[in-house]
């Protein structure tokens, strides 16, 4: 997809030319990619993606039932209260040592970029699956696995 | 319920039993029979552990041992699952023997994974001393039934998403021939369970 290059412009360097035109151009380099990135998130799910359907996702979560289940711990740790959690933070659930050292707490954007390419973005986890390379697919599911409510308790 | 068992009696009743000069190598026990060891596919075992002088001690092979380890893991967890919906009292003839034969397929899966993790100098993981399966919410053949069928279908989607992660071509080629064994079991289950058993064109 083609992007106008005024997108990063507009957000990095500001209205503001002048004496801080230069610090202002190389936060621009620094960022210019980034934000690109970021403009085409904002972009593209207004031209081209469907809004995040949990429903939808709970159907993609199908291809993780050989390793979980939301209220059961399997191969793979349950996803019942997964919003807000520690990554590899379920007590009582033997992670990797990658999983544990990952040091984020699973939210929309951690939880997208991870099933999009485990291996990845934890190198080391014994989630030893390809990854949900669809984007619109991913953005489903992530929405199905932030509705789970918290774990019953037990 | 009676419906599902006319449908399977006749595949039941004339498995195919390859003579074993076919080229297919396979376990001459047939559930029907049920004999109790575990005879293991030869080609299956040359298939998995044949590229041992290839892989063995190379960083790759760490890596390829993590993914069969955690294949491993889900098979014998299958296993355990199968036992359950076996030991459940729900499950009718010839339905009962359709769920022995595919744990039994699973043991056969887990015992090649074991085999090659420990050819390519790791060390298997071990089945868990308990498992967690949503039992309260089995309560009829139909139950157990859809519980192995999403089990099947998950597994399925795991051997693909392994299938791209091997360093080593071969072990690629093993986990694409357990997952058309799984791609199997799931069509059966569903067809047991009176779905279209074969719903998509490609399995994701
Ligand atoms: C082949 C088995 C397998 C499959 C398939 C699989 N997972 Fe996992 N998953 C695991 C394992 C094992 C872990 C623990 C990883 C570790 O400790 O490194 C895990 C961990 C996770 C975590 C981190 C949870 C936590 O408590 O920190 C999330 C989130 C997750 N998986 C989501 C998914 C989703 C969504 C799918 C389906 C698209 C999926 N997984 C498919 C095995 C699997």
């Amino acid at each position: 997809m083609s992007m106008r290059p005024i997108a990063a412009d507009a957000i990095g360097g500001g209205p503001r030319k002048g004496a801080v035109h230069r610090a202002g151009a190389a936060l621009r380099r620094l960022y210019a990619l980034p934000l690109a990135a970021a403009v085409m998130v904002l972009v593209i799910p207004a031209e081209a993606a469907a809004a995040p359907d949990p429903a939808r996702g709970q159907q993609i979560y199908d291809r993780c039932l050989a390793c979980h289940a939301v209220e059961n711990n399997r191969v793979g740790p349950r996803h019942c209260g997964l919003a807000g959690r520690q990554a590899g933070g379920l007590p009582g659930f033997d992670y990797s040592d990658a999983m544990r050292a990952a040091g984020f707490t699973w939210n929309r954007q951690t939880l997208d970029r991870f099933l999009a390419d485990p291996l990845g973005v934890v190198p080391g986890t014994t989630m030893t699956y390809d990854g949900i390379k669809d984007d619109q697919e991913r953005r489903d599911l992530v929405a199905y696995l932030l509705s789970l409510k918290p774990c019953a308790p037990r | 319920m009676s419906d599902i068992q006319t449908d399977l009696q006749a595949p039941l009743q004339t498995p195919a039993q390859p003579s074993e000069d076919s080229g297919l190598i396979l376990p001459r026990r047939s559930f029907l029979r049920g004999a109790g060891t575990l005879t293991l596919s030869a080609a299956a075992v040359a298939m998995l552990a044949g590229c041992e002088s290839a892989a063995a001690g190379t960083s790759a092979s760490a890596a390829d041992i993590s993914i069969l380890n955690t294949a491993l893991g889900a098979e014998l967890e299958a296993i355990a699952a199968y036992q359950v919906g076996a030991e459940s009292g729900l499950l009718q003839k010839p339905v009962l023997d359709l769920a022995v034969q595919f744990q039994g397929h699973h043991k056969e899966h887990a015992d090649v994974l074991a085999k090659t993790v420990r050819s390519l100098g790791g060390k298997p993981v071990d089945a868990k001393k308990a498992y967690d399966f949503p039992v309260d919410k089995l309560k009829s053949q139909n139950d157990v039934l859809g519980f192995a069928a999403g089990l099947e279908k998950g597994a399925v989607s795991a051997y693909l998403g392994a299938v791209p992660l091997f360093k080593n071509r071969d072990l690629a080629k093993a986990a694409a021939s357990i997952l058309g064994d799984e791609a199997m079991h799931w069509a059966v289950l569903r067809n047991a369970l009176g779905q279209n058993p074969v719903p998509v064109a490609f399995v994701s």
